[in-house]
């Protein structure tokens, strides 16, 4: 039972002495608000002690003139009026805890983000900072004195996602001596690092990087790996989630297969007939594969879609024959449902890719040879469907290849956003072609995005190599010929912006570099970890500069590109960065709850019941013997429905009482 | 219950600038104010918003009391179905909202004055056209007057 410890008994009965400090923000407030005239009018507020203003409330001075304030002027309650309470809330009330007053007893006024930046009007802004601070002023008389509540953590760790974020937070967690577990859906962990050949700008080949990691997550003691698996229920809160995952059966025991593959060989598909998902259909696979060599863990999967015996139930089953004693084949094999217990999670879902048949004009899934970038990653892998031979669909060389830019980025018609990578990308792909195949390489461009270490020099290379740049948004790719010279090729039309005129490139292949999105689900996956998006669908994070790992619901941390499109070293930092967090809250042992809570008032409650079936965590109960409600405050998250439905006002929610808003009401609309 | 008295403001149509409550919940729509602010969005300056954790915490009392003491709206913003941070506090808000209405209407309180809104923590631009919306609708209405004085009981009411 964790220690719970709200509200605090012996509330303070001295009359209220108010503080109130307004927070110049430099010009950020003091620009749009006339501070000096809210301080003078806060000074004349009932049960005001002290007004004062300053140019940064937030410093280490400023914090300092609160609590001389407290100590020298027995202020025991304090209004600041900054920024928005979820910036700086925390700061100030620590203030009250070091100068000796309860911290609940402070309210903060908002009036950066909801008055000065969002009103150009002087007057009106401090008309209305004014309201605001007065407001405050009410409610905080009323606030009674509370303490966080105290919850012990648990300290495994949910890692969801197996691409390299979720796999270096993954082997981080796990060498402090975590307890992991990592989901990930498809068949082996990986993600889209474990499709390219070679990685920017160092052009290190990516499984050299990437699968020793692999095989030390598949052999790591304090990591349970569940590829094929998806995450369906999460309960709980910060600390104590329970969650269920669906472990979708692929038909092998994965204790008993041990990867020798001889199923694979021995089925009576003699070729694959299936496109395989990981060469994104370039080559074939039979219904029993391994997802890639490298795949881990190595264990193969039965696809019941295309497997005869799942469609028929009459084949000949060479596979159980081959697989022999182990018997690691089970075509029985149901979904099964684990449940854990984890303290915090960690989400990193990753990203898909454009889909290019969006943008009919560059002919992708009409002209055969045009590839998008992902299919021509797989081309050029060595242990890809060509064996790291660049050719066309009939098997020929290219001799020539453009290659298009901000497909799918950079676009009011689909999406807005730059997606970081491409530029990159597309050179090492501008390389690795001209490296492969000796052809003319031409990259069109709208601005070359290379901020990164070492991108700008490997931009510099290419030109030296000889690599073609043109300026311009390609218009459309067809096979139209005009001249002689473009009979059988396929010809990009794009305005070079920079010589002012429309060229007519003819090329043999053209590659999309197309654009990084949110995952497909990546609406359902926030809903049911209860975080949310940002309008494009990205994960968002807590504060885009100061808690970029960090969500709005505690214990739940974003890394890599789920959160926004990220190249490998920026997903490995954020990894890393939410690995750090996930431990810091670990190694606390508890975790600190906001006391919002809601009781109730047993003299009032007249055991009507309406609030039971209103709270979704089931915290309220009937107490039989006294016909009266009772709230489960360990349970209860403080969202406050019960204290509004209850038709006596016996229940009432810790900081947000009725007379507490009440006072707020009246305070914003009583006229001056 | 809480009683309260009436400390209804003397308001001229001349000078009327509408005063409208808020009540935005913690995890979206405060949110999505917040980030209206970051994102330098501009909308008038009539709104003054209340924090909860919840929209299923807003109780029709503070509505009515809001009225009551001199607001002309009351705008109520919270997460999008499905996407309440305390799983379904917002279908609450939505059924409390609608029984409110009712009772508004009896009250002779215009449709648009009470107002509820699900603005995620990503729709800034919402918490920017919702506002500005809103205070052109009220301000069309012109200042609520709740008290009804002697002149304006017509005769045949007071006949039956």
């Amino acid at each position: 039972m964790p220690e719970i410890r709200s509200p605090v008994d012996g509330a303070n009965h001295e009359p209220p002495r108010i503080g109130v400090y307004v927070c110049h923000c430099g010009t950020n407030i003091a620009g749009t608000v006339d501070v000096k005239a809210v301080t003078e009018y806060a000074a004349k507020l009932p049960g005001v002690v002290v007004s004062r203003e300053y140019k940064y409330m937030c410093s280490d001075p400023g914090q300092a003139l609160i609590q001389q304030d407290i100590s020298e002027h027995n202020v025991n309650r304090v209004v600041v009026a900054s920024c928005s309470p979820l910036l700086h809330e925390p700061t100030f009330r620590r203030v009250l805890s070091r100068a000796g007053i309860n911290s609940f007893f402070l309210q903060m006024v908002n009036i950066r983000e909801h008055v000065s930046w969002v009103h150009l009007d002087k007057q009106a802004a401090t008309e209305k900072t004014k309201d605001l601070v007065r407001a405050a002023v009410r409610r905080v008389a009323l606030h009674k004195p509370l303490q966080k509540r105290r919850v012990p953590i648990n300290p495994n760790v949910l890692v969801v996602g197996g691409g390299i974020a979720g796999i270096h937070a993954a082997l981080t967690l796990a060498d402090a001596g975590k307890q992991v577990y990592l989901v990930e859906r498809e068949p082996t962990i990986g993600g889209h690092m474990a499709k390219f050949d070679k990685t920017f700008p160092t052009l290190d080949c990516a499984a050299c990087i990437l699968t020793p990691k692999m095989t030390s997550v598949g052999s790591h003691p304090h990591i349970t790996l569940w590829t094929y698996s998806e995450i369906v229920k999460v309960e709980g809160y910060v600390g104590n989630y329970k969650v269920q995952v669906k472990r979708k059966p692929r038909y092998i025991h994965e204790d008993l297969c041990i990867g020798c593959q001889e199923c694979i060989t021995a089925c009576v598909y003699k070729e694959g007939k299936t496109p395989d998902q990981f060469n994104l259909g370039l080559s074939k696979r039979k219904p029993v594969y391994l997802p890639f060599p490298q795949a881990v863990p190595q264990k193969v999967v039965i696809d019941p879609e295309t497997c005869i015996q799942f469609k028929s139930g009459k084949c000949k089953k060479t596979c159980v024959e081959a697989c022999g004693e182990r018997q690691a084949i089970d075509f029985t094999q149901t979904e099964k449902f684990e449940e854990i217990e984890v303290g915090t999670i960690i989400l990193a879902t990753g990203f898909k890719t454009f889909d290019a048949s969006r943008h009919p004009y560059y002919g992708y899934g009409r002209y055969p040879n045009v590839y998008t970038s992902l299919e021509v990653e797989r081309l050029i892998n060595a242990a890809g469907p060509t064996g790291g031979e660049v050719v066309l669909r009939d098997g020929t060389r290219p001799k020539s290849v453009g290659i298009i830019h901000c497909v799918g980025s950079r676009d009011a018609n689909t999406n807005r956003w730059c997606s970081k990578v491409c530029c990159m990308y597309s050179l090492k792909l501008a390389h690795l072609i001209k490296e492969r195949t000796g052809a003319e390489v031409y990259n069109f461009y709208i601005d070359m995005r290379t901020p990164g270490k070492g991108y700008e020099e490997f931009y510099d290379r290419l030109l030296d190599e000889g690599v073609h740049f043109v300026r311009g948004r390609v218009a459309e790719v067809s096979d139209w010929a005009v001249h002689p010279s473009e009979e059988g090729k396929l010809v990009i039309r794009a305005e070079d912006t920079l010589a002012a005129f429309v060229r007519r490139i003819p090329v043999d292949m053209v590659v999309l570099s197309v654009g990084l999105e949110p995952q497909a689900d990546a609406q359902e996956v926030r809903r049911l970890f209860n975080i949310s998006c940002s309008t494009e669908g990205w994960f968002l994070e807590r504060h885009p500069k100061l808690a970029p790992v960090s969500t709005f619901t505690e214990g739940v941390f974003i890394a890599g590109a789920c959160q926004g499109p990220k190249d490998i070293p920026d997903s490995v930092a954020q990894a890393g960065a939410a690995a750090a967090e996930a431990l810091a809250l670990i190694d606390a042992q508890f975790v600190e709850l906001e006391p919002y809570t809601a009781f109730v008032s047993e003299e009032e409650c007249s055991g009507c019941k309406s609030c039971i079936p209103l709270c979704p965590y089931q915290a309220i109960s009937f107490v039989e013997d006294k016909k009266k409600a009772a709230i489960n405050e360990v349970l209860c998250k403080g969202c406050g429905t019960c204290v509004a439905a209850c038709p006596s006002g016996s229940i009432q929610q810790n900081f947000f009482e009725d007379d507490e808003i009440f006072e707020e009401i009246e305070g914003v609309l009583a006229y001056a | 219950m809480r009683n309260r008295e009436l400390t209804r403001p003397e308001k001229s149509q001349a000078t009327f600038e509408p005063r409208i409550v808020a009540f935005f919940c913690n995890w979206c729509t405060y949110l999505a104010a917040d980030l209206a602010g970051t994102s330098r969005m501009k909308y008038a300056p009539n709104v003054r918003v209340i924090r909860v954790m919840c929209s299923g915490r807003v109780d029709p009392q503070f509505v009515l009391d809001a009225f009551a003491h001199g607001a002309d709206g009351v705008f109520i913003g919270g997460c999008h179905p499905g996407d309440c941070h305390y799983q379904e506090g917002n279908y609450k808000t939505l059924r409390r909202f609608h029984l409110l209405k009712r009772v508004l209407q009896q009250m002779g309180i215009e449709d648009e004055r009470c107002r509820l809104e699900w603005i995620s923590a990503a729709e800034a631009d919402r918490v920017r056209s919702t506002i500005n919306d809103m205070v052109e609708k009220v301000r069309a209405l012109g200042p609520l007057d709740l008290i009804p004085t002697e002149e304006k009981v017509s005769a045949e009411e007071v006949a039956v």
